[in-house]
C-alpha cells in the first residue's frame, strides 16, 4: 500500500493579517508560515499506519507552493514521511483550488497510491475544497472530516467515522480513497532530533509546469474563480454594556434581544 | 447555458436544512438580474415533507432526484445526482448551503461539471458583464475578499448559513422528477450507521442559537447552568478550546479555529475571554452577547451586548427571564 499526504503551508493562525495596498492579496512579507494544523493530523495518521502495518510500502508527501514551502515538507519528512514531491512554478501561484486539485490529480494519477490523506480544510482560505475536488478529479470516493480511521486487514477498504450535524456517521469505503482529517483523528507526536536530521537526507522531487503533460489543458477545464479586493473584516458596531444589578441587566438584555436584535 | 439559478436544498430524514432554504433568497435576487427562474433541487428517498416545506419558500420549479440508494448522504451518489440536475437545467449559477454536506459536495460537483467555485460566501451579485461576483471571509475571519467568476462557465457558490433569511409564502411549484442513474463505482461508499449524538441538545452547526461556556465554568458539573439556558432557548451548547481541553465538554462542542466555525443568529458567550482562535469560529454570528467578570475581555469588543458580572449569577437569572417568555 502506498500512501500520499497532500499538505499546504499557511500563515500561522496567530499572525496578524495585513492587506496589501493594492488589495490584490494579503501582505506576505514577514508572515510566519507553518504546516496547516489539520494537515499535521494527516501526516501523523499516515506515519502511524506505516508503523502498524507491514503492507504500507511508503508515505509520500506532496505540496504545491513557492520555494519557502519546502520548509513544510521538511517538517513532514521529520515526522516520518519517506519522500516528497514539491510542485514549484510561478505558473502554479495563480491557480485556484479546483485547478490546483486538477494539477495534483494529473501528477499523482499514475503513482499507484491507495490512500490519500489531507487536512479537512486549510486555515488560510477556510474552504476545504481541495480534498473533495482532488477525489473527484481522480474519480475516487472520499470521506470528509474523519475522526477515526481503520484500514481493513486485507488493505482493500477502510472504515471511517465522522461527526456530521448532530450525528456520528460510520462509513465503509473501497480503496483507493481520499480522506480529509479532522482534529483529534490521532495522537500527535513531535519529531525527535535524529528524525529532524534524517529528514534533510530524504529525497524531494521538484516538478514544474513543463513536467506536467498537457498542463494548460488540465487546468483550463475547471475553476478560474479570481480572488481580489481583499479587505479587513467589516467592523462590528460598538456594543452596549449593560450596567446595574443582575436582575435589571438580565431583564434589559432579554428586552434588547427581543425588540432590538429580534434574536429570540 | 440558461439564465436559471439552481439551488441544492439539503434534506436529511425528510427535513430540509434551513440553510438550504436560505439560499433561495440570494437565488431570487440573482434570477431577477439574469431574467431566469429559481430552480430548487432535492435529493433523497421519499422526501415528500421536504418537498412541501420547500414549496413554502417559493422556487419556480423543483427538481426531485428520488431513489432508495439516496437515503443517506454519499459524496459519490449525491455528486452524480446533483450533476444530473445541473445537466438537466443547465443553470448559470448553482448555490448550496455551506453546511457540512454542501461544503463536502460542492467541490466534487464543480470538478465534475467543469465549473468554478467559491465557498462560504456572504454577498452575491452580478457584474456588468454578467459574471457572478461574491464576497467571502477568509483567514479565520481576519479578512474578506471578492471572488469573480468566469462568465462562460457554471458558477457554484456555497452560502454561509444564517446570512440570509429564508423566503416564505410560496405556493405550488412545478415539479419534475429526474431519475438517479448511478455512475460506475457510485457504490464504493457504504453508510453503515448514523447515530444521533447529544441527546436533546442540538449540535452547534445546526442551531440558530448557541450558548457557549469557557474555562470560567470551572467544571463539567457547572456546565449545567449553560445547558439549562440552552434548553429554554432551544439552543446548542458550545465551548471554548480551554473548556474542552480541561475536559468540561467534548471536543465536538468546541467552537473556534480548530473546532467548528458557527454563524448562528445569536451567540451567548459565558465566561469566554475571546482568544483569537475562538473569535475565528464565531465572529460571523449575527448577534453576540458577552457575559464576563473581566471588563477588558476581548469578547466585549465583538459583542453587541455585554454584561460585566459573574456568570454564575447572570446565566441562571437569564434562564428564568427567558422562561417567562414561554418561547
Amino acid at each position: 500500500m502506498k500512501i500520499l499526504v497532500v499538505v499546504k503551508q499557511v500563515p500561522d493562525s496567530t499572525t496578524n493579517i495585513k492587506i496589501r495596498p493594492d488589495g490584490e492579496d494579503i501582505e506576505r512579507d514577514g508572515v510566519k508560515m507553518v504546516l496547516d494544523p489539520f494537515d499535521e493530523f494527516a501526516i501523523e495518521q499516515a506515519v502511524q499506519l506505516k508503523e502498524k502495518r507491514s503492507d504500507v510500502e511508503s508515505v509520500t508527501v506532496l505540496i504545491v507552493g513557492p520555494q519557502k514551502a519546502a520548509e513544510a515538507l521538511r517538517t513532514t519528512l521529520a515526522v516520518g514521511a519517506d519522500d516528497a514531491i514539491h510542485l514549484l512554478d510561478e505558473a502554479f501561484d495563480t491557480l485556484d483550488e479546483l485547478q490546483t486539485a486538477a494539477l495534483i490529480a494529473a501528477v499523482v494519477r499514475d503513482g499507484g497510491y491507495d490512500l490519500v490523506l489531507r487536512g479537512k480544510q486549510e486555515i488560510d482560505l477556510d474552504s476545504g475544497q481541495l480534498g473533495p475536488a482532488l477525489a473527484e478529479a481522480l474519480d475516487w470516493p472520499h470521506v470528509g472530516a474523519v475522526t477515526r480511521l481503520e484500514v481493513a486487514a486485507d488493505g482493500k477498504s477502510l472504515a471511517a467515522s465522522r461527526r456530521i450535524e448532530g450525528a456520528e456517521e460510520r462509513v465503509e469505503v473501497a480503496l483507493p480513497a481520499l480522506i480529509t482529517c479532522e482534529k483529534g483523528l490521532c495522537e500527535m507526536r513531535y519529531p525527535s532530533l535524529p528524525n529532524l536530521m534524517k529528514a534533510k537526507k530524504k529525497p524531494v522531487k521538484t516538478l514544474a509546469a513543463a513536467d506536467v503533460p498537457g498542463f494548460a489543458e488540465v487546468i483550463g477545464r475547471v475553476g478560474g474563480a479570481r480572488m481580489h479586493r481583499f479587505a479587513p473584516p467589516p467592523e462590528r458596531p460598538p456594543g452596549k454594556i449593560l450596567e446595574g444589578e443582575t436582575a435589571e441587566t438580565v431583564k434589559e438584555l432579554v428586552r434588547l434581544l427581543r425588540e432590538e436584535a429580534k434574536a429570540i | 447555458m440558461t439564465n436559471d439559478i439552481l439551488v441544492f436544498v439539503e434534506q436529511r430524514d425528510d427535513r430540509v436544512h434551513p440553510a438550504g432554504l436560505q439560499c433561495l433568497t440570494p437565488a431570487r435576487e440573482l434570477a431577477g438580474k439574469t431574467g431566469g427562474q429559481v430552480v430548487a433541487c432535492l435529493i433523497g428517498e421519499g422526501i415528500d415533507q421536504a418537498t412541501a416545506a420547500l414549496e413554502q419558500a417559493g422556487p419556480d420549479r423543483i427538481l426531485i432526484v428520488r431513489d432508495p440508494a439516496l437515503k443517506d448522504y454519499s459524496a459519490l451518489r449525491y455528486r452524480t445526482a446533483l450533476a444530473a440536475a445541473v445537466e438537466h437545467c443547465d443553470p448559470k449559477v448553482l448555490l448550496l448551503p455551506a453546511s457540512f454536506m454542501g461544503r463536502d459536495l460542492a467541490p466534487r460537483v464543480a470538478m465534475r461539471t467543469g465549473a468554478a467555485l467559491a465557498t462560504d460566501v456572504i454577498e452575491l451579485t452580478l457584474t456588468d458583464d454578467g459574471a457572478l461576483d461574491v464576497v467571502r471571509p477568509l483567514y479565520n475571519g481576519k479578512a474578506t475578499c471578492h471572488v469573480t467568476f468566469p462568465a462562460d462557465r457554471l458558477a457554484i457558490a456555497s452560502v454561509r448559513p444564517n446570512t440570509f433569511a429564508a423566503p416564505t409564502g410560496g405556493s405550488a411549484a412545478q415539479k419534475e422528477e429526474i431519475p438517479y442513474a448511478p455512475a460506475p463505482g457510485d457504490d464504493r461508499i457504504t453508510v453503515k450507521e448514523v447515530a444521533k449524538t447529544g441527546g436533546d441538545i442540538k449540535d452547534v452547526t445546526e442551531a440558530d442559537i448557541i450558548v457557549s461556556g469557557g474555562r470560567a465554568l470551572k467544571s463539567e458539573e457547572n456546565f449545567k447552568i449553560i445547558y439549562d439556558l440552552a434548553r429554554v432557548l432551544d439552543a446548542a451548547v458550545g465551548a471554548s478550546r480551554a473548556a474542552c481541553d480541561a475536559g468540561y465538554q467534548p471536543h465536538s462542542r468546541q467552537v473556534g479555529l480548530t473546532g467548528k466555525t458557527v454563524t448562528p443568529k445569536l451567540y451567548i458567550a459565558c465566561g469566554i475571554s475571546g482568544a483569537i482562535q475562538h473569535l475565528a469560529g464565531m465572529r460571523g454570528s449575527k448577534t453576540i452577547v458577552a457575559i464576563n467578570t473581566d471588563p477588558e475581555a476581548p469578547m466585549f469588543k465583538v459583542a453587541d451586548y455585554g454584561i460585566v458580572d459573574d456568570l454564575f449569577k447572570v446565566v441562571p437569572a437569564l434562564t428564568e427571564e427567558v422562561r417567562k417568555l414561554e418561547l
